[in-house]
């Protein structure tokens, strides 16, 4: 095979620590190599061209680019290659910027470790073969997991491009957090005004099947055809007769149950609609507050029901869907914050979080509307905002910005005027963030007009005093010790990656990082990507975000999912294994450690093999290595070709 | 007031011997404020504990060693107890003081002499003598009223004694005091 | 109990003057719920607040010596009642791990010392070693009818990786002693809020305003007395009421237990053996309130 070798300068990324001339040279010397060089940028429009210039100039097999991870590039030069008529698995990429000069300052060493890498990567292609991808059918349904608005949003998208929809929400009703709010910055929009109208065309798109109440069981298959296996959780109600008439929730007489659609202000009943606009409206049985499940007593319920639909002997249920790609949406929490005794770690209950108050502000909520302390029902005069609780705050293991609380405490502070207009809000805060369209605006506004007194500094007190709260901050401003009598305090908590996060990420194997939020494929050219194939991000499970920017994500996601689903077939990759049947003994052990069950047990000439099937296999190699007898190769990672690379490097 | 041009006031080894002798990062400070929010000596400061942190960040050594603050710091630990970025700043005050003392600072002079009239008892003593140290202040400052109103309340309660209590090591405790009073001179 | 609890006392400068009846009462406890104290025999100052504003290897020096006599007792762990103490000789300890430090106090000192000890507060063994639940039961004079708040300072408990004691913010050790005695505890805002500490003499003017917010919210969540863990802060609130009542026009007559006097009355003991005659706020008032209920009680 006659090889040409392109060494990368990057700019100065590469050239400033690696002798990339010099690399080149020593590349010169390898068996099979004709022609070696270095260029400014490789991956640049006349860097590609010198490539295909060369191939053809010289006739090349194969090539080698010594530059970044393959990663950043490998997909760019294999077309690259392919436009010049080469097959595109007779290219190799040594990766001497991130394993080479952002690593080391030596420039010596740096230039010796790559001509290494060098030597592998063209040891490697000489033994490399064309390979060709198979086509295959894709399933062209997807699976929206996560009723938030971000979810809402991919759903309405994909739905309306013709796609059929499964969404599945582990609460009982669609709606997410934004189902919560009162109002929206910085348009101060009604939030369920807006958001409600979306809800109902979810429920009634023809195109979108909902599991509310549910949860994601299990997922198997692979880009184009997943297998989901989705948990109905028991609601004790059947769903398709209940009518959310409502007159159960009315009647029913254990009424201290969790109200968690209302954050835990106020208590709801043990059979309950979460809200009036619920998606769908219908009722289920918290059976831990239920005295007919906890204590056979009671029964109302199901005297009352005109439609029948009561059933406490209710069991989980299991469905499957098949579809061809998943769109992840499954939001954020907020974090807990009575971590901090400072705060009262939930002693004092007129110390509430943002979102608590947010019910207390909405018409529908608990209060119906009215702003009311939770201790004594009286309304508040002074009303304290702290931003940043669990949020910037490095000993609690929150070191990152929530960006969107500096916003809505502004919100909050310009409604809590409007509800009371003789009350007084202090927001303490560190740095306002409100890099939006209009946002800066509206927090001016909370300033100018409303009159809301911001105070820069951390609160690190706040006590009981009579019946009233102290907290005692800083203004760092005026370099002083602050106190404000409080009749209100509102923590602005911060966010964190939702309950379950890591499982679910496990189930879809995609990655996560330290804090349990969804990395995307590239954090600036991949947004919605995983880097599991099919498998798309949308809203604040990737980390916090906004409305419009999780409307945004959701809108994106869908359109990839579209593009996906544009051709009728896919390629699979190549790279998989396969067994070269004269040495399979038939052992089954690849069966048994396959961990994407891709390989299958055949007969052949009345023995047993084994067989890959070649679209399930993910090209992990676990079955090559299991192997007795060698009989399983990884394509374009065969034993020999790896072999061959670690010969290249231990020479002596 | 005065302009302070950042980078020609910026004293490097100030800022440099303050991180190795409190084992802190300085800029790992963002400045929110909730030290002096907890401190409960802030009314008595002239420079917050916060604007203090401030100026060793930006190596202004002498307004920080001149300050009053670092000599009413009673070391109570609600800076460093609710510091977001974990710095013992409740350490720094305490480095920042050692290093007054070295430079030849009073701050706040009872103050003062009340430490050493402290540890003159310990070194003498082995152990605090309450009147012995009360005394010694007194002479120091002349503020001879100091607390004379208590001594009918607990002097009948047996709490004070007027002769030290002996203990047999008590020349090893002085001992550690001219060894130290020795390694600093070097 | 099953295991003997067993350990070295180092009582404190403090111990021998103003907070006699604070070491009087832990003995008395201790010695009544079969807890063994054995006196560190030539205990001197730890350095206390004046030490460590100076140099920490000089403070460090000053407690390892007695760290060091600990070991020589054959004794794994040793306790105090008083948190200054306790936080000198723990931090010496913590310091003295590391190598370098540990030869510079060393060098200060006779011999090399072993500090390997560990340091808790009575209040930490009772707690922990003891267990509230085993108090509960020897409990013979309930103090019912006592409403008492619980201030622990600032230093019991802080910083907490060096402690390792109890919550940060709101501590209930103390709180928990005293239900468990009978007595109704009122949460104390300002549990760990400091109240003055050694400024007493150089500043009064700071602990007149410190304690005096400490009386102020005492009085305010209706508090008979407040009881406390620490020399120093049982000093500044109950020696200098009167000295603070002048300041800041106050009228407080809130006496000021140690945590012990309180466990040694409700365990039987005579008021004498826990020097409840040396606290300079009567708290006679508070006292008969509670034998009164008793007898009403009774009757």
């Amino acid at each position: 095979m006659k090889i040409g070798v392109f060494v990368c300068h990057c700019g100065s990324n590469i050239e400033a620590t690696v002798d990339t001339a010099a690399v080149a040279a020593a590349s010169r010397e390898f068996p099979d190599v004709v022609f070696a060089t270095d260029t400014m940028y490789t991956c640049s429009e006349p860097g590609q061209d010198e490539i295909v210039a060369a191939i053809k100039e010289h006739n090349l097999g194969g090539v080698v680019v010594a530059s970044c991870t393959p990663r950043m590039h490998e997909q760019t030069f294999r077309r690259t290659v392919e436009r010049a008529g080469l097959n595109r698995y007779l290219f190799e990429m040594a990766n001497i910027r991130e394993h080479v000069s952002w690593i080391g300052k030596d420039r010596e060493s740096n230039t010796n470790k790559s001509v290494d890498l060098v030597r592998m990567a063209t040891e490697k292609l000489m033994r490399n073969r064309p390979l060709y991808s198979k086509k295959f059918d894709i399933n062209k349904r997807v699976l929206v997991i996560g009723g938030g608005v971000a979810g809402i949003q991919a759903a309405l998208d994909c739905a309306d491009g013709g796609l059929e929809v499964v969404m599945v929400e582990k609460a009982p009703t669609i709606g997410g957090k934004m189902a919560k709010l009162d109002k929206t910055f910085p348009t101060v929009d009604c939030s369920s005004c807006i958001l409600g109208p979306r809800m109902v065309d979810v429920a009634q798109h023809p195109n979108i099947t909902l599991y509310a109440y549910s949860e994601i069981e299990e997922i198997n298959g692979y880009v184009g055809n997943f297998e989901i296996k989705v948990k109905k959780k028991a609601t004790y109600v059947d769903w398709d007769s209940c009518t959310g008439c409502g007159i159960c929730m009315e009647k029913c007489p254990s009424k201290k149950a969790t109200d968690t659609f209302n954050e835990g202000i106020g208590k709801t009943t043990a059979i309950n609609i979460p809200f009036p606009q619920a998606i769908p409206k219908k009722a289920k049985i918290d059976p831990d507050f239920c005295t007919k499940i906890q204590k056979g007593k009671c029964g109302v319920c199901a005297k009352l029901c005109p439609s029948g639909c009561i059933n406490y002997e209710m069991q989980d249920e299991f469905v499957t869907e098949k579809v061809g790609a998943i769109v992840t949406a499954t939001g954020f929490d907020l974090f807990d914050w009575s971590i901090y005794g400072e705060y009262g770690a939930g002693r004092y209950p007129d110390v509430i979080t943002s979102l608590q108050y947010e019910r207390m502000l909405s018409a529908s909520g608990p209060t119906g509307g009215h702003i009311k302390r939770p201790s004594d029902g009286k309304e508040p005069k002074n009303v304290v905002f702290i931003q940043c609780v669990g949020s910037r705050d490095k000993s609690v293991g929150r070191p990152y910005c929530s960006g969107f609380c500096c916003m809505y405490t502004a919100k909050q502070a310009i409604l809590t005027k409007d509800h009371l207009p003789d009350s007084q809000s202090y927001v303490f805060y560190m740095d306002i963030r409100a890099i939006g369209k209009l946002y800066d605006e509206f927090t001016r506004r909370a300033m100018e007009e409303y009159d809301t007194k911001y105070i820069r500094g951390r609160v690190s007190m706040i006590y009981p005093q009579g019946d009233r709260l102290l907290v005692r901050g800083a203004d760092t401003l005026m370099g002083a010790q602050v106190e404000v009598d409080a009749d209100l305090v509102v923590l602005a908590v911060g966010a964190e990656a939702a309950a379950g996060a890591g499982e679910l990420a496990e189930k879809l194997r995609i990655s996560y990082d330290s804090y349990g939020f969804y990395m995307e494929g590239h954090p600036k050219l991949k947004p919605v990507e995983t880097n599991t194939a099919g498998v798309y991000l949308a809203g604040a499970c990737q980390g916090p975000k906004d409305i419009p920017s999780s409307v945004g994500q959701g809108s994106a996601a869908a359109a990839k999912v579209l593009g996906l689903f544009s051709k009728d077939q896919l390629e699979s990759d190549p790279q998989v294994s396969v067994v070269d049947i004269k040495r399979c003994i038939g052992c089954g052990k690849c069966i048994q450690t396959c961990p994407f069950g891709a390989i299958k047990e055949m007969e052949f000439r009345g023995m047993a093999k084994a067989d890959v099937i070649e679209t399930i296999c993910q090209g992990c190699g676990i079955c090559t290595s299991t192997c007795p007898q060698g009989a399983v190769q990884l394509q374009h990672f065969t034993d020999n070709q790896i072999l061959s690379e670690v010969n290249a490097l231990c020479r002596f | 007031m005065k302009v302070i041009n950042i980078n020609l006031s910026y004293n490097s080894d100030f800022v440099s011997q303050v991180e190795e002798e409190s084992g802190q990062k300085l800029n790992l400070c963002y400045q929110c404020g909730k030290c002096t929010a907890g401190c409960p000596y802030t009314a008595e400061y002239d420079i917050s504990v916060s604007q203090i942190m401030r100026l060793t960040q930006t190596g202004q050594k002498d307004k920080v060693l001149q300050s009053k603050s670092l000599w009413l710091c009673a070391t109570c630990e609600s800076c460093t107890a609710r510091c977001p970025n974990k710095i013992d700043v409740a350490r720094i005050m305490d480095v920042l003081r050692h290093m007054a003392r070295r430079e030849g600072y009073t701050g706040i002079r009872t103050v003062k002499t009340f430490w050493d009239s402290f540890l003159n008892s310990v070194r003498s003593n082995g152990r605090v003598f309450e009147v012995g140290l009360l005394a010694n202040y007194i002479s120091h400052t002349g503020r001879f009223w100091t607390d004379i109103g208590l001594g009918p309340k607990i002097l009948p309660k047996g709490k004070i004694h007027f002769k030290p209590v002996e203990m047999k090591g008590k020349k090893e405790v002085t001992k550690i005091f001219m060894r130290f009073k020795q390694e600093s001179a070097k | 109990m099953n295991k003997p609890l067993n350990y070295a006392y180092y009582p404190g400068c403090s111990s021998t003057g103003t907070s006699l009846e604070y070491d009087m009462s832990s003995r008395a406890v201790c010695a009544a719920l079969d807890i063994n104290l054995t006196d560190v025999p030539d205990w001197s100052c730890c350095g206390s607040t004046p030490a460590h504003t100076v140099d920490h290897s000089l403070s460090s020096a000053l407690s390892a010596r007695n760290l060091d006599q600990v070991a020589s007792m054959g004794l794994d762990s040793c306790v105090s009642p008083c948190p200054s103490c306790l936080a000198n000789l723990k931090t010496a300890k913590h310091r003295m791990e590391d190598a370098g430090f540990r030869d510079k106090v060393n060098n200060l000192l006779d011999k090399p010392a072993d500090t390997r000890v560990e340091t808790k507060s009575v209040l930490q063994i009772l707690v922990e070693d003891y267990g509230i639940e085993n108090i509960r039961k020897k409990v013979v004079k309930p103090l019912t009818g006592l409403v008492v708040g619980a201030y622990y300072g600032c230093i019991l408990n802080r910083p907490a990786e060096l402690m390792q004691f109890d919550d940060l913010e709101h501590p209930m050790a103390m709180d928990n002693i005293m239900e468990a005695l009978g007595a109704t505890v009122v949460p104390f805002p300002l549990k760990v809020e400091c109240c003055g500490a050694s400024f007493g003499i150089p500043r009064k003017d700071v602990v007149m305003r410190l304690s005096g917010k400490l009386l102020d919210t005492a009085h305010g969540i209706g508090a008979m007395a407040l009881v406390t863990a620490c020399p120093l802060c049982q000093m500044n609130l109950d020696m200098r009421q009167n000295q603070i009542n002048k300041a800041n026009g106050s009228k407080h007559t809130m006496p000021i237990f140690y945590f012990t006097q309180l466990m040694g009355l409700a365990l039987g003991l005579p008021e004498k053996e826990l020097g409840i005659g040396k606290l300079c706020v009567s708290p006679r008032n508070v006292l008969d309130a509670i034998d009164a209920n008793l007898k009403e009680k009774a009757a």
